[in-house]
Protein backbone atom coordinates (compact mmCIF):
# COMPACT_ATOMS: atom_id res chain seq x y z
CA UNK A 1 0.00 0.00 0.00
CA UNK A 2 2.74 2.40 0.97
CA UNK A 3 4.65 1.54 -2.20
CA UNK A 4 1.65 2.53 -4.32
CA UNK A 5 1.23 5.74 -2.39
CA UNK A 6 4.89 6.57 -2.79
CA UNK A 7 4.78 5.98 -6.52
CA UNK A 8 1.74 8.26 -6.80
CA UNK A 9 3.53 10.98 -4.90
CA UNK A 10 6.57 10.55 -7.14
CA UNK A 11 4.46 11.12 -10.24
CA UNK A 12 3.01 14.35 -8.95
CA UNK A 13 4.50 17.69 -9.77
CA UNK A 14 3.42 21.26 -9.52
CA UNK A 15 1.72 23.15 -12.27
CA UNK A 16 0.68 26.73 -12.63
CA UNK A 17 -2.67 27.07 -14.35
CA UNK A 18 -3.52 30.60 -15.43
CA UNK A 19 -7.26 31.17 -15.72
CA UNK A 20 -8.59 33.95 -17.95
CA UNK A 21 -12.28 34.60 -17.27
CA UNK A 22 -14.19 36.89 -19.58
CA UNK A 23 -17.79 37.79 -20.22
CA UNK A 24 -19.44 35.95 -23.09
CA UNK A 25 -19.56 38.03 -26.29
CA UNK A 26 -23.36 38.30 -25.97
CA UNK A 27 -23.06 39.92 -22.51
CA UNK A 28 -22.73 43.70 -22.42
CA UNK A 29 -19.50 44.80 -20.69
CA UNK A 30 -19.88 48.38 -19.42
CA UNK A 31 -16.42 48.27 -17.79
CA UNK A 32 -14.79 47.40 -21.09
CA UNK A 33 -16.76 50.12 -22.89
CA UNK A 34 -15.67 52.73 -20.31
CA UNK A 35 -12.02 51.67 -20.58
CA UNK A 36 -12.22 51.85 -24.37
CA UNK A 37 -13.67 55.36 -24.14
CA UNK A 38 -10.84 56.32 -21.79
CA UNK A 39 -8.22 55.03 -24.23
CA UNK A 40 -9.94 56.87 -27.08
CA UNK A 41 -9.88 60.04 -24.96
CA UNK A 42 -6.13 59.59 -24.41
CA UNK A 43 -5.69 59.73 -28.17
CA UNK A 44 -5.64 56.02 -28.94
CA UNK A 45 -8.24 56.44 -31.62
CA UNK A 46 -7.29 53.04 -33.09
CA UNK A 47 -8.76 51.18 -30.10
CA UNK A 48 -11.96 49.54 -31.29
CA UNK A 49 -12.95 47.40 -28.34
CA UNK A 50 -11.89 46.45 -24.81
CA UNK A 51 -13.34 43.58 -22.81
CA UNK A 52 -12.60 43.43 -19.09
CA UNK A 53 -12.20 40.12 -17.26
CA UNK A 54 -10.53 38.29 -14.40
CA UNK A 55 -7.14 36.66 -14.12
CA UNK A 56 -6.57 33.87 -11.59
CA UNK A 57 -3.42 31.83 -10.95
CA UNK A 58 -4.04 28.34 -9.58
CA UNK A 59 -1.00 26.35 -8.42
CA UNK A 60 -1.70 22.66 -7.95
CA UNK A 61 -0.07 19.25 -8.00
CA UNK A 62 -1.06 16.88 -10.78
CA UNK A 63 0.21 13.85 -12.62
CA UNK A 64 0.45 15.62 -15.97
CA UNK A 65 -0.28 18.90 -17.68
CA UNK A 66 -3.50 17.49 -19.10
CA UNK A 67 -4.52 16.25 -15.64
CA UNK A 68 -3.89 19.73 -14.22
CA UNK A 69 -5.94 21.28 -17.00
CA UNK A 70 -8.81 18.83 -16.51
CA UNK A 71 -8.94 19.56 -12.78
CA UNK A 72 -8.91 23.35 -13.19
CA UNK A 73 -11.50 23.12 -15.98
CA UNK A 74 -13.80 21.40 -13.48
CA UNK A 75 -13.04 24.12 -10.92
CA UNK A 76 -14.01 26.77 -13.47
CA UNK A 77 -17.27 25.00 -14.30
CA UNK A 78 -18.15 24.68 -10.61
CA UNK A 79 -16.94 27.97 -9.16
CA UNK A 80 -14.32 30.10 -10.87
CA UNK A 81 -16.54 31.13 -13.79
CA UNK A 82 -20.30 31.55 -14.00
CA UNK A 83 -21.52 29.50 -16.98
CA UNK A 84 -24.50 31.84 -17.46
CA UNK A 85 -22.38 34.89 -18.24
CA UNK A 86 -18.72 33.95 -18.52
CA UNK A 87 -16.27 31.91 -20.55
CA UNK A 88 -12.69 31.01 -19.67
CA UNK A 89 -9.47 29.70 -21.11
CA UNK A 90 -6.51 28.08 -19.41
CA UNK A 91 -2.75 28.18 -19.85
CA UNK A 92 -0.83 25.38 -18.10
CA UNK A 93 2.85 25.73 -17.18
CA UNK A 94 4.88 23.07 -15.34
CA UNK A 95 6.75 24.46 -12.33
CA UNK A 96 10.28 23.41 -11.38
CA UNK A 97 10.21 21.32 -8.23
CA UNK A 98 12.79 21.63 -5.48
CA UNK B 1 -45.89 32.52 11.47
CA UNK B 2 -42.15 32.24 12.13
CA UNK B 3 -39.68 33.95 9.81
CA UNK B 4 -35.97 33.22 9.58
CA UNK B 5 -33.39 35.73 8.35
CA UNK B 6 -30.19 34.08 7.13
CA UNK B 7 -27.05 35.93 8.21
CA UNK B 8 -23.83 35.55 6.20
CA UNK B 9 -20.55 37.25 7.06
CA UNK B 10 -20.99 40.54 5.21
CA UNK B 11 -24.79 40.62 5.27
CA UNK B 12 -25.91 44.14 6.11
CA UNK B 13 -29.64 44.00 5.42
CA UNK B 14 -30.28 41.35 8.06
CA UNK B 15 -31.34 43.80 10.75
CA UNK B 16 -33.59 45.65 8.32
CA UNK B 17 -35.30 42.34 7.56
CA UNK B 18 -35.59 41.39 11.24
CA UNK B 19 -37.11 44.81 12.09
CA UNK B 20 -39.47 44.75 9.11
CA UNK B 21 -40.97 41.44 10.29
CA UNK B 22 -40.92 42.37 13.97
CA UNK B 23 -42.30 45.92 13.68
CA UNK B 24 -43.98 45.93 10.28
CA UNK B 25 -45.65 42.52 10.32
CA UNK B 26 -45.53 41.91 14.08
CA UNK B 27 -44.70 38.28 13.44
CA UNK B 28 -42.08 36.08 15.09
CA UNK B 29 -38.62 36.25 13.50
CA UNK B 30 -35.20 34.75 14.29
CA UNK B 31 -31.75 35.21 12.76
CA UNK B 32 -30.17 32.05 11.32
CA UNK B 33 -26.35 32.01 11.28
CA UNK B 34 -24.77 30.79 8.05
CA UNK B 35 -22.99 27.95 9.86
CA UNK B 36 -26.28 26.51 11.11
CA UNK B 37 -27.47 23.38 9.37
CA UNK B 38 -31.22 23.71 9.91
CA UNK B 39 -33.79 26.42 9.28
CA UNK B 40 -34.90 26.21 12.93
CA UNK B 41 -38.54 25.40 12.29
CA UNK B 42 -39.18 28.58 10.32
CA UNK B 43 -42.17 28.86 7.99
CA UNK B 44 -40.55 31.39 5.62
CA UNK B 45 -36.95 32.39 4.92
CA UNK B 46 -35.52 35.77 4.00
CA UNK B 47 -32.05 35.94 2.43
CA UNK B 48 -31.04 39.55 3.09
CA UNK B 49 -28.96 42.11 1.29
CA UNK B 50 -25.33 42.98 1.84
CA UNK B 51 -21.96 41.83 0.61
CA UNK B 52 -21.68 38.22 1.71
CA UNK B 53 -18.01 37.19 1.77
CA UNK B 54 -17.08 40.62 0.45
CA UNK B 55 -18.59 39.81 -2.97
CA UNK B 56 -15.28 37.99 -3.63
CA UNK B 57 -15.01 36.34 -7.05
CA UNK B 58 -18.63 37.24 -7.90
CA UNK B 59 -21.44 38.54 -5.71
CA UNK B 60 -22.98 35.55 -3.94
CA UNK B 61 -20.47 33.05 -5.32
CA UNK B 62 -18.87 32.03 -2.03
CA UNK B 63 -21.96 32.21 0.19
CA UNK B 64 -23.38 29.10 -1.43
CA UNK B 65 -20.73 27.01 0.34
CA UNK B 66 -22.07 28.01 3.75
CA UNK B 67 -23.61 25.03 5.58
CA UNK B 68 -27.01 26.76 5.80
CA UNK B 69 -27.41 26.76 2.01
CA UNK B 70 -28.04 22.99 1.97
CA UNK B 71 -30.82 23.53 4.50
CA UNK B 72 -32.25 26.41 2.44
CA UNK B 73 -32.19 24.19 -0.64
CA UNK B 74 -34.05 21.37 1.15
CA UNK B 75 -36.58 23.87 2.52
CA UNK B 76 -37.11 25.27 -0.98
CA UNK B 77 -37.39 21.81 -2.55
CA UNK B 78 -40.10 20.99 -0.01
CA UNK B 79 -42.04 24.04 -1.23
CA UNK B 80 -41.12 26.42 1.61
CA UNK B 81 -41.32 30.13 0.76
CA UNK B 82 -37.91 31.77 0.29
CA UNK B 83 -37.38 35.46 -0.52
CA UNK B 84 -33.96 36.66 -1.69
CA UNK B 85 -33.35 40.39 -1.45
CA UNK B 86 -30.52 42.11 -3.32
CA UNK B 87 -27.42 40.09 -2.32
CA UNK B 88 -29.87 37.32 -1.41
CA UNK B 89 -30.95 37.30 -5.09
CA UNK B 90 -27.29 36.96 -6.10
CA UNK B 91 -26.78 34.10 -3.62
CA UNK B 92 -29.86 32.23 -4.90
CA UNK B 93 -28.74 32.44 -8.54
CA UNK B 94 -25.20 31.33 -7.66
CA UNK B 95 -26.64 28.43 -5.63
CA UNK B 96 -28.67 27.34 -8.65
CA UNK B 97 -32.04 27.89 -6.96
CA UNK B 98 -32.93 30.59 -9.49
CA UNK B 99 -31.91 30.96 -13.15
CA UNK B 100 -29.78 33.73 -14.62
CA UNK B 101 -27.11 35.95 -13.09
CA UNK B 102 -26.61 39.48 -11.80
CA UNK B 103 -23.93 41.67 -13.33
CA UNK B 104 -22.37 45.04 -12.71
CA UNK B 105 -24.88 47.84 -13.32
CA UNK B 106 -24.89 49.10 -16.90
CA UNK B 107 -24.10 52.62 -15.65
CA UNK B 108 -21.21 51.21 -13.53
CA UNK B 109 -22.25 53.26 -10.50
CA UNK B 110 -23.72 51.96 -7.26
CA UNK B 111 -27.41 52.96 -7.32
CA UNK B 112 -29.10 53.97 -4.10
CA UNK B 113 -32.51 55.43 -4.82
CA UNK B 114 -36.23 54.69 -4.88
CA UNK B 115 -37.74 52.96 -7.88
CA UNK B 116 -41.11 51.66 -9.00
CA UNK B 117 -41.74 48.04 -9.87
CA UNK B 118 -44.80 46.48 -11.45
CA UNK B 119 -46.05 43.21 -10.02
CA UNK B 120 -46.28 40.70 -12.86
CA UNK B 121 -47.80 37.65 -11.21
CA UNK B 122 -49.73 36.80 -8.07
CA UNK B 123 -48.94 33.09 -8.13
CA UNK B 124 -46.01 33.31 -5.69
CA UNK B 125 -46.33 33.30 -1.89
CA UNK B 126 -44.80 36.80 -1.84
CA UNK B 127 -47.26 38.31 -4.33
CA UNK B 128 -50.46 36.40 -3.63
CA UNK B 129 -53.24 38.94 -3.11
CA UNK B 130 -51.30 41.67 -4.97
CA UNK B 131 -53.09 42.19 -8.27
CA UNK B 132 -50.84 41.84 -11.33
CA UNK B 133 -50.15 45.34 -12.61
CA UNK B 134 -49.89 46.78 -9.10
CA UNK B 135 -47.02 49.29 -8.91
CA UNK B 136 -44.93 49.32 -5.73
CA UNK B 137 -42.43 52.01 -4.72
CA UNK B 138 -39.30 50.44 -3.22
CA UNK B 139 -35.70 51.44 -2.55
CA UNK B 140 -32.70 49.93 -4.32
CA UNK B 141 -29.06 49.91 -3.18
CA UNK B 142 -26.78 47.83 -5.38
CA UNK B 143 -23.79 47.89 -7.70
CA UNK B 144 -24.40 44.51 -9.33
CA UNK B 145 -28.09 44.30 -10.09
CA UNK B 146 -28.21 43.94 -13.85
CA UNK B 147 -30.21 40.78 -14.37
CA UNK B 148 -28.97 38.71 -17.29
CA UNK B 149 -30.29 35.54 -18.83
CA UNK B 150 -29.69 34.12 -22.32
CA UNK B 151 -32.48 34.91 -24.84
CA UNK B 152 -33.76 31.31 -25.02
CA UNK B 153 -33.91 31.06 -21.24
CA UNK B 154 -35.65 34.44 -21.06
CA UNK B 155 -38.38 33.06 -23.32
CA UNK B 156 -38.73 30.08 -20.96
CA UNK B 157 -38.93 32.44 -17.99
CA UNK B 158 -41.74 34.39 -19.68
CA UNK B 159 -43.57 31.24 -20.77
CA UNK B 160 -43.41 29.81 -17.23
CA UNK B 161 -44.70 33.01 -15.60
CA UNK B 162 -41.45 33.36 -13.63
CA UNK B 163 -41.03 37.13 -13.96
CA UNK B 164 -42.39 38.59 -10.72
CA UNK B 165 -41.41 42.29 -10.85
CA UNK B 166 -40.35 44.72 -13.59
CA UNK B 167 -38.88 48.22 -13.22
CA UNK B 168 -41.35 50.83 -14.47
CA UNK B 169 -42.29 54.46 -13.98
CA UNK B 170 -44.81 55.36 -11.30
CA UNK B 171 -47.66 54.58 -13.71
CA UNK B 172 -46.41 51.06 -14.45
CA UNK B 173 -44.93 51.70 -17.90
CA UNK B 174 -41.48 50.26 -18.52
CA UNK B 175 -38.84 52.17 -20.47
CA UNK B 176 -35.05 52.39 -20.43
CA UNK B 177 -35.12 55.61 -18.38
CA UNK B 178 -36.69 53.73 -15.46
CA UNK B 179 -34.47 50.66 -15.68
CA UNK B 180 -31.85 51.52 -13.03
CA UNK B 181 -29.23 48.93 -13.94
CA UNK B 182 -29.78 47.72 -17.49
CA UNK B 183 -31.52 44.49 -16.54
CA UNK B 184 -32.71 42.42 -19.49
CA UNK B 185 -36.45 42.92 -20.15
CA UNK B 186 -36.54 45.39 -17.20
CA UNK B 187 -36.56 42.44 -14.79
CA UNK B 188 -36.40 43.39 -11.10
CA UNK B 189 -37.48 40.06 -9.62
CA UNK B 190 -38.11 36.46 -10.61
CA UNK B 191 -39.20 33.13 -9.13
CA UNK B 192 -38.41 29.49 -9.70
CA UNK B 193 -40.73 27.37 -11.82
CA UNK B 194 -42.71 26.23 -8.78
CA UNK B 195 -43.06 29.84 -7.62
CA UNK B 196 -42.01 29.35 -3.98
CA UNK B 197 -38.50 30.82 -4.35
CA UNK B 198 -38.70 34.52 -5.20
CA UNK B 199 -35.96 37.14 -5.38
CA UNK B 200 -35.70 40.80 -6.27
CA UNK B 201 -33.04 43.50 -6.25
CA UNK B 202 -35.18 46.20 -4.55
CA UNK B 203 -35.53 46.15 -0.77
CA UNK B 204 -39.12 45.54 0.43
CA UNK B 205 -37.80 45.24 4.02
CA UNK B 206 -36.59 48.86 3.84
CA UNK B 207 -40.12 50.02 3.00
CA UNK B 208 -42.26 48.76 5.87
CA UNK B 209 -43.33 52.07 7.39
CA UNK B 210 -44.11 55.56 6.06
CA UNK B 211 -41.72 56.87 8.74
CA UNK B 212 -38.75 55.41 6.86
CA UNK B 213 -39.87 56.70 3.48
CA UNK B 214 -42.43 54.18 2.35
CA UNK B 215 -44.48 51.17 3.39
CA UNK B 216 -45.28 49.44 0.12
CA UNK B 217 -42.68 46.73 0.66
CA UNK B 218 -44.75 45.45 3.51
CA UNK B 219 -47.27 44.07 1.00
CA UNK B 220 -44.65 41.58 -0.20
CA UNK B 221 -43.81 40.39 3.31
CA UNK B 222 -47.46 40.33 4.36
CA UNK B 223 -48.42 38.25 1.33
CA UNK B 224 -46.49 35.27 2.63
CA UNK B 225 -48.28 35.48 5.97
CA UNK B 226 -51.62 35.28 4.17
CA UNK B 227 -50.27 32.53 1.91
CA UNK B 228 -49.09 30.61 4.97
CA UNK B 229 -52.43 30.99 6.72
CA UNK B 230 -54.37 29.86 3.67
CA UNK B 231 -52.08 26.83 3.31
CA UNK B 232 -52.79 25.89 6.91
CA UNK B 233 -56.54 26.27 6.54
CA UNK B 234 -56.64 24.49 3.16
Amino acid sequence: MSIINDSVVDNQRSYLVEVFVSLKPVVNDPQGLSIRDGLNSLGYAEVEAVRAGKYLRVTLSAESASDAETRVRRMCEQLLANPVTETFHLVVTPLNDH
Amino acid sequence: MKFGVVVFPGSNGDHDALKAVELGLQEEVVPIWHKDTSVAGCDALLIPGGFSYGDYLRAGAIARFSPIVDAITSFANDGGPVLGICNGFQVLTEAGLLPGALLKNAGLSFSSTWVHVRTETDRTPFTVGIDPGTVLRLPIAHGQGRYFIAPDDLATLEANDQIVFRYTDSKGHEDDAHNPNGSVAHIAGICNQRGNVVALMPHPERAYDALIGGDEGLQILRAVVHAGLSAVSA
